[in-house]
């Protein structure tokens, strides 16, 4: 198999990789780092440098090294972080995007920007680990030769002399690897890691110190790190002994005996550091050197304690979940149907039978549910790459602005979660742009300095609502109308907000004074707009001069998962979305009045709400026609409310929202539809079409027949 | 759910002919009333009992509703209606083709499904020019088999014409 086979996996890790640490960089407290957060943007650093190693992008797998050594500095206090060091940090994980892009298109970094950020990061590794580096010279263990514990005969003949190169990397010599006061368990773990980098010649030793006699090509600090992902590094030891020739190695044992002191790394990078000015090509040689044996050490090693982490997910294409989604819910099918069979046995003889279906029903469920929530994903996976965002713009901008995220776990279908990215981004660049004020000119109006952008996503009536609010200067309806007219745009002065708002949907439209990097190229809207009419939504723009701007994505659902509350009319069973249910009541005959012939009202509780009969609507057969013997419930869809009148509530349960446009095409009053648990299909009612429906089916009525006798007579 | 496979090809000697005869065609032979109609076989995904069909309201009569495909909604249509034949009755015989047309699935309402038959060029003669309730639009040509006329239905065009509505127009003419 070829290794460029796995290119694409590497890939899609890395970025994934680069999603946490930015996230986490985000995240940090600076004054108060979590040291936890400080090892997980370390492992991803560390991670993405052992899989660019192996497969030889020499340019990432030299960024990479660059800022897992600062970090690494970082994670043990020796970096004192700063507000501008986190922004160098995210400034390296852009670039380490770049670069990741760019080898992912086949092509080659960019040279100069690699140079930069490698200038950077050690012009920073320079100055801030100058000031600290001098109280690090005294070593916290004492490398105490071995206690009673007959020491095992070196084989000084076993070693070939092996020249050393620049860095690290040895040659075969024999260490010995001290592990003070480390568990049995992580004991043999660490043996194990030992054992995967050289020959183990011998083992001894209790709990409180274990000697391991190792031979191995692997040098000191890439041991140390293998190690340190399971113990600390004052736990640990590593003297040389019986090593023939190799000079490096030589001095990097007499100088420093033990280098578990953070003093050896460090000074590596010093020297790294000091010829930083003169960035060239030979420093970068020998950056890469000392790595390439370490990658191929730690990766093995990250494993045991990074595995919860990092390797939690695995990759599968959508369809084998697609057909693992449909196969789950023809099984469900076949036990509703070995359960119709068994009701007609003999449940005392066979009760053994009754409870393995029994067992098999609850097991099918919990399997259906499982599976079904492989598709769905949180918008978080949305909502958590605007931080950055917002902190970028808002800092180009001069601007201050606090970002709040709403509904977060509102899941959506991935290839909605997906599409909706480029849109959103939009909408935020625009709001932040144009919509919050300068600082200053907030004052002047009243409002607090800092500005606040507000994302949400809900379920509601069958739709996600993802919504885009500032608390800026809104639209300027005078603006707008203005740019229209010189446009070329057909505008009068009475024509609502929304249609004016809708304006701005217009190509080429936009209302900025002056033309930013960020926005205002009037490209955008209307793109948006596009995007969002192609997953078969709409944009709605709310807005008041002074108090803000409400973008507002509605989205029909595709293979969301609904909530829903199954109703029975006649024969036949519909999914009312949950979302829209107000409430549902038995009305009685003083609270219907009848209005303009045909219409009907139902009051509740003061209000007086229209009453549509679900089985006019849809024309179902044998429907309960006598309104007091009916369910009505209350519904809201698109800010109306009406009430919707059923024969029975059957329950409430989730559904897998199926679109029956795939195979057919759209109908009125359905928005979708489901399978339900015996199989059959049931159709998702679409709350504010079917009241459209209802109106144009009353219209028609009352054009072609004359008004017939009511069916139902308020006495 | 009872799914039959379709049904083999009826003798060796049409296989053989199939294998030497590039240009000749498999159908499959359906029957609506008296009529025997035939589809390319390579279009039919599976043949199934007619069960479970939901509704769908403001739909043409000859939409009988959407069923449930191993969990993918598919509309099923009775051709029997469409094509205005007597006697449309749903019973354990009745059947449905299951036709994939474009990328799109639908099942259609037979009276039953009889054989595959192996037809080649020359036994495929044009439809001629006629037919008010099956246009010959929708026609690939008939088919003689000695004292058989097998209508050979052009399933394609006739599932995405406007008047099967089965298709958005709106959404067709993307």
């Amino acid at each position: 198999m070829d290794i460029t086979d796995f290119y694409d996996t590497f890939f899609e890790e890395a970025e994934e990789l680069l999603g946490d640490m930015e996230r986490h960089l985000l995240d940090l407290d600076v004054d108060d780092p979590d040291p936890e957060q400080l090892n997980a943007i370390f492992r991803a650093a560390h991670s993405i440098k052992g899989g660019a190693g192996t497969f030889g992008f020499v340019v990432l797998q030299e960024t990479t090294h660059i800022l897992e050594n600062l970090l690494d500095h970082t994670r043990r206090g020796e970096l004192t972080l700063r507000r501008d060091i986190v922004d160098t940090f995210l400034e390296a994980k852009d670039m380490l995007h770049d670069q990741l892009d760019a080898y992912r298109n086949g092509a080659e970094p960019d040279p100069e920007a690699f140079e930069r950020i490698c200038r950077t990061l050690k012009q920073l590794a320079l100055d801030e680990l100058g000031k600290s580096m001098g109280g690090d010279t005294a070593a916290p263990a004492p490398a105490a030769p071995p206690k009673a514990e007959p020491e095992p005969a070196p084989a000084p003949t076993a070693d070939e002399p092996v020249a050393g190169d620049s860095g690290g990397d040895a040659g075969e010599r024999r260490l010995c690897i001290s592990l003070l006061d480390v568990g049995d368990k992580d004991r043999q773990l660490l043996v194990e890691e030992l054992g995967q980098l050289g020959e183990i010649a011998s083992q001894s030793g209790d709990a409180k110190r274990y000697d391991v006699h190792l031979s191995t090509g692997v040098s000191n600090d890439d041991i140390e790190a293998v190690m340190c992902f399971i113990v600390e590094p004052e736990q640990l030891t590593i003297v040389d002994e019986g090593n023939s020739g190799s000079p490096v190695a030589a001095t990097e044992s007499s100088g420093a005996p033990t280098t578990s002191s953070p003093a050896a790394p460090a000074a590596g990078d010093k020297t790294a550091a000091e010829d930083a000015p003169a960035a060239s090509a030979p420093e970068s040689g020998a950056a890469k050197a000392p790595d390439k044996p370490g990658k191929a050490a730690a990766k093995p090693a990250a494993k045991p304690k990074g595995g919860g982490a990092e390797s939690s997910s695995i990759r599968v294409p959508v369809d084998k979940v697609d057909q693992i989604i449909n196969l789950v819910g023809e099984l469900i099918i076949t036990q509703a149907m070995l359960d119709q069979t068994a009701s007609e046995i003999d449940g005392v003889t066979h009760s053994s039978l009754h409870n393995g279906l029994n067992l098999l029903q609850r097991n099918a469920r919990d399997l259906q549910e499982a599976v079904m929530s492989i598709r769905m994903m949180p918008m978080d996976y949305v909502f958590s790459r605007f931080p950055r965002l917002v902190r970028d713009l808002a800092a180009k901008l001069n601007k201050e602005i606090e970002l709040v995220t709403e509904g977060k776990s509102t899941e959506l279908d991935k290839s909605l979660i997906e599409r909706i990215i480029d849109p959103l981004t939009h909408l935020v660049r625009n709001s932040l742009d144009h919509g919050i004020e300068l600082p200053d000119a907030r004052e002047t109006v009243g409002k607090p300095r800092v500005g606040r952008l507000t994302l949400s996503a809900q379920h509601q009536g069958g739709n996600i609502l993802i919504e885009v609010i500032d608390d800026g200067a809104g639209l300027s309806r005078e603006k707008i109308l203005a740019k229209a007219e010189k446009n070329g745009l057909s505008v009068s002065d009475s024509m609502s907000d929304d249609e004016v708002w809708q304006l701005i949907f217009a190509p080429g439209f936009s209302t900025a004074e002056q033309v930013s990097d960020v926005s205002g190229r009037g490209v955008g809207m209307d793109v948006v707009k596009r995007n969002i009419q192609s997953m078969g939504g709409h944009v709605e723009i709310m807005s008041r001069y002074g108090q803000g701007t409400t973008t507002r994505i509605v989205l029909p659902l595709t293979l969301a998962i609904l909530d829903g509350m199954s109703i029975k009319v006649g024969e036949e069973v519909f999914i009312l979305p949950l979302g829209a249910v107000l409430e549902s009541l038995q009305p009685s005959r003083d609270d219907l009045y009848s209005m303009a012939g045909d219409d009907l009202l139902l009051k509740v509780r003061d209000e007086y709400l229209p009453v549509i009969a679900l089985h006019h609507v849809l024309d179902v057969a044998e429907a309960r026609t006598e309104l007091t013997e009916c369910i009505v419930v209350i519904v809201q869809g698109e800010g109306r409310r009406y009430a919707l009148v059923v024969d029975d509530l059957i329950g409430q349960q989730q559904v897998v929202v199926k679109n029956l446009e795939t195979n057919y095409r759209k109908v009125p009053g359905i928005s979708a539809a489901t399978i339900l648990g015996d199989g059959s299909v049931a159709l998702i009612l679409d709350i504010a079409d079917l009241h459209r429906l209802s109106r144009r089916k009353s219209g028609k009525r009352a054009a072609v027949s004359t008004p017939s006798a009511q069916e139902v007579l308020p006495s | 759910m009872t799914t039959t496979t379709v049904p083999q090809t009826p003798t060796a000697v049409d296989k053989a002919q199939a294998a030497t005869d590039v240009h000749s065609q498999e159908f499959l032979v359906f029957s609506l009333g008296s009529e025997e109609y035939a589809v390319d076989i390579l279009k039919v995904q599976e043949i199934r009992g007619y069960e479970n069909v939901t509704r769908i309201a403001n739909a043409p009569d000859f939409i009988k509703g959407v069923t449930n495909l191993r969990g993918v909604i598919v509309p099923i249509v009775d051709l029997r209606i469409k094509f205005h034949l007597e006697n449309v009755e749903y019973g354990g015989q009745t059947v449905v083709i299951v036709v994939n047309v474009g990328e799109r699935i639908v099942g259609i309402v037979v009276d039953g499904v009889s054989d595959v038959m192996t037809l080649s060029p020359d036994q495929i003669k044009p439809a001629p020019e006629f037919g008010v309730t099956l246009s010959s639009d929708y026609l690939s040509g008939l088919g003689s088999l000695e004292d058989r006329m097998l209508v050979l239905v052009d399933i394609d065009k006739l599932l995405t014409s406007e008047e099967m509505a089965l298709v958005d127009s709106s959404t067709a003419k993307k």
